[in-house]
């Protein structure tokens, strides 16, 4: 698939910022400036970009713990996001939410979601809502999950559903081979988790999760599929992540050197980088100046969390219901 | 000391209105349709809810319509977009009705038997009840789940449950309780029409028994109370069946020259503390019961309520009546015993007044 110039430069800026809200967030993180753990997702760059390259504001997706990617390559703000870590009113949930909940309906990111395997039939829902309308605004549901969630039950049970009702769905696995520290040859009982879409009358497609333009033509099939109404997807991309399951996790206790190494070998950007240079697709100038755009938002990012205020302690009470009731604020 | 009141659910002045009997599955089902004319991003999911497709022609027949029938001919009328027959996969088309719910519908969750929310428990705490909270308020899940609860029907310990407090411990959810098809038809428009996720609970004993519905468009405040009977000597307070059984020990009370005033609760999160607390002023004494079992249950936490707010008022002690800390039975004769008789309700209420 011929990848449009406006969106390879989008794939290779949605990558770098990925990339760098990470690097900075973990440095953040451990400045002590997060209010709580936070689950870095960088090395898997390419899955939610891949992916999101295809979709608008009219699709939703469905993410995880680990779900800063799937917001920045859905387009959510940096800067909310950040203030959302860091626990601020400015932030994107007004800092109710926080890192592992962040959320952002204006932009279809249906919230990342920190039960295993939750999110899955709300993409679904969302994909049913769609059909429900006719699919007015022709839009898709893309559920993202890890190899983790794939031995919980809503996986099989939201698969089965939405190819039951041909719904425009992409089940969007992230293998990166670990459920915390969980070796996927240990806790899945296939090679490939593709292969489970078999058993739900769905293809299901195997792709290299380090490689942006393998999961971008896949992605391509599958939302085509999904938006022509043939229904559901699975897509497995096998990935990556650098650091550990959350940023105080040590890899080095249940990962080994020359793995580590090896992924570090095919890192999705440098090796974008690589393939658009020698084929000519983008000059070093440009990968350049999208590299210090980027820089100097998260430099703002930052600042703008750093000096955003903190909710205010009212805020407790608001938005549990639409309209909150006064008597079960609490016996105090 | 007994006073003659007005036991009509509209209360005095109300004797005239345009209505009529009707059972409690009836005026459930036609409240379903109306809503679902009243709107059409209004639609159903669940189990056998239009119940078995023709082999040749795939078009679904309306051959159970639903559990106890809830959904009997709307598939005819409103076709399976709208009354969407679900594989047995609770969790999935709950977490599907919760992303529906986010993106602009407003679903409609038959479970069946209420002893199936724990097969969705999580979609119904993790999704439903927590999004708006904890996405700072940027989204609403205006969605309904309606499942039959109560034992004595011998469907036994997996049929039977009536844990209520295990939903109305959910902040962002709300709960309620129909006792009869007054308020069955009230209760299910206002869920319908509200933007929070409500959990609506059907006892299985009211589904056949009638009673008077009026014929006008209704719908009865979330987190209200009523009063079905107004007296002076103690408080009954009912919820769901129980406030049948209230009654009808507030009844045998009576020839005994005891007067009762029975609460029936109908909300249960948020519910009315204001009617517990104005009626325990009046009496001083109150009995609550409850056909969950008693451990962190709706009576334990009506009671604390009562304790903290209106202890002042009391001159006895708060009593429950419930269900043994049990599963429920199979065998009749142990069923009866487990759920709470009106014939409790009279004991409990003669041993509080120390007659």
């Amino acid at each position: 698939m011929t990848i449009p110039k406006t969106k390879l430069k989008w794939i290779y800026e949605t990558m770098y910022r990925i990339r760098r809200f990470e690097e900075t967030m973990l440095e953040q993180t451990f400045k002590g400036n997060a209010m709580g753990v936070t689950h870095p997702s960088d090395g898997q760059e390419a899955p939610p970009t891949g992916i999101c390259a295809h979709l608008t504001n009219d699709d939703w997706i469905g993410s995880t713990h680990r779900g800063h990617g799937h917001c920045i390559a859905k387009g959510l703000d940096t800067s909310a996001m950040m203030a959302e870590i860091m626990g601020r009113s400015t932030g994107q949930c007004g800092g109710k939410g926080g890192s592992m909940h962040i959320a952002d309906f204006s932009k279809g990111m249906l919230g990342a979601n920190a039960i295993v395997g939750a999110s899955i039939p709300l993409a679904v829902g969302a994909a049913l809502t769609a059909k429900y309308k006719d699919n007015e605004t022709n839009s898709i549901g893309v559920s993202f999950f890890g190899d983790g969630a794939t031995s919980q039950g809503i996986l099989h049970e939201s698969m089965n559903l939405a190819s039951v009702w041909k719904l425009p769905v992409i089940f969007a696995c992230e293998n990166n081979g670990y459920a915390e520290a969980t070796p996927a040859w240990y806790a899945v009982s296939t090679e490939d988790i593709a292969s489970r879409a078999e058993g739900y009358g769905m293809p299901g497609i195997v792709v290299d999760g380090m490689d942006v333009f393998e999961v971008y033509d896949a992605a391509g099939e599958a939302v085509k599929r999904a938006r022509a109404g043939e229904g559901p997807t699975l897509i497995e991309m096998k990935t990556y992540r650098y650091h550990g399951h959350f940023h105080a996790d040590d890899t080095k206790k249940y990962r080994t050197d020359e793995e580590e190494k090896l992924f570090h070998q095919k890192d999705p950007i440098s090796n974008f980088e690589k393939r658009v240079i020698s084929q000519k697709l983008m000059t070093k100038t440009e990968l350049e100046s999208i590299k210090s755009e980027i820089e100097k938002e998260m430099l703002v990012a930052v600042e703008f969390a750093m000096n955003s205020p903190m909710p205010d302690i009212k805020d407790l009470y608001k938005d549990v219901y639409v309209e909150y009731s006064n008597s079960i604020q609490g016996l105090r | 000391m007994v006073e003659k009141t007005n036991t009509n659910p509209l209360g005095p002045g109300y004797e005239n209105v345009p209505g009529k009997e009707m059972r409690f599955r009836d005026i459930f089902r036609d409240t379903l349709r109306a809503e679902m004319i009243r709107d059409e991003n209004v639609f159903l999911m669940g189990e056998d809810i239009s119940g078995g497709f023709d082999k040749k022609t795939k078009e679904p027949l309306d051959a159970w319509g639903g559990p106890f029938a809830a959904t009997k001919g709307l598939v005819q009328e409103f076709g399976p977009k709208r009354i969407r027959d679900a594989p047995i996969s609770e969790a999935a088309f709950t977490g599907a009705a919760v992303g529906a719910a986010l993106t602009g519908l407003r679903p409609i969750v038959d479970l069946m038997y209420f002893d199936f929310v724990t097969v969705a428990y999580d979609q119904l705490l993790s999704n439903a009840a927590k999004s708006r909270y904890m996405f700072g308020g940027q989204t609403k899940v205006p969605m309904t789940l309606f499942a039959r609860s109560g034992a004595g029907t011998g469907h036994a310990a997996q049929h039977s449950e009536s844990f209520y407090s295990m939903l109305a411990h959910i902040p962002g959810l709300k709960v309620v309780v129909p006792s009869d098809p007054y308020s069955a038809k009230g209760l299910l428009a206002a869920s319908i029409r509200d933007d929070d996720p409500v959990f609506l609970v059907n006892d299985k004993k009211l589904i056949n028994l009638s009673g008077f519905v009026p014929d006008e468009d209704y719908t009865i405040e979330l987190g209200k109370g009523r009063y079905l009977r107004n007296g002076n000597d103690i408080t009954l307070v009912g919820m769901s069946y129980t406030s049948i059984v209230c009654k009808e020990a507030a009844e045998k009370l009576e020839a005994d020259g005891i007067s009762c005033e029975v609460i029936d609760m109908m909300s249960l999160s948020p519910f009315d503390e204001d009617i517990l607390i104005e009626s325990i002023k009046k009496t001083n004494n109150v009995v609550i019961v409850d056909e969950d079992t008693p451990r962190a249950s709706m009576a334990s936490e009506f009671a604390a309520v009562i304790a903290d707010k209106g202890f002042d008022y009391l001159d006895s002690p708060i009593k429950r009546v419930t269900a043994p800390h049990s599963p429920v039975p199979y065998n009749r004769d142990l069923e009866k015993a487990f759920m709470p008789q009106p014939e409790d309700v009279v004991y409990s209420v003669k041993q509080v007044l120390g007659l």
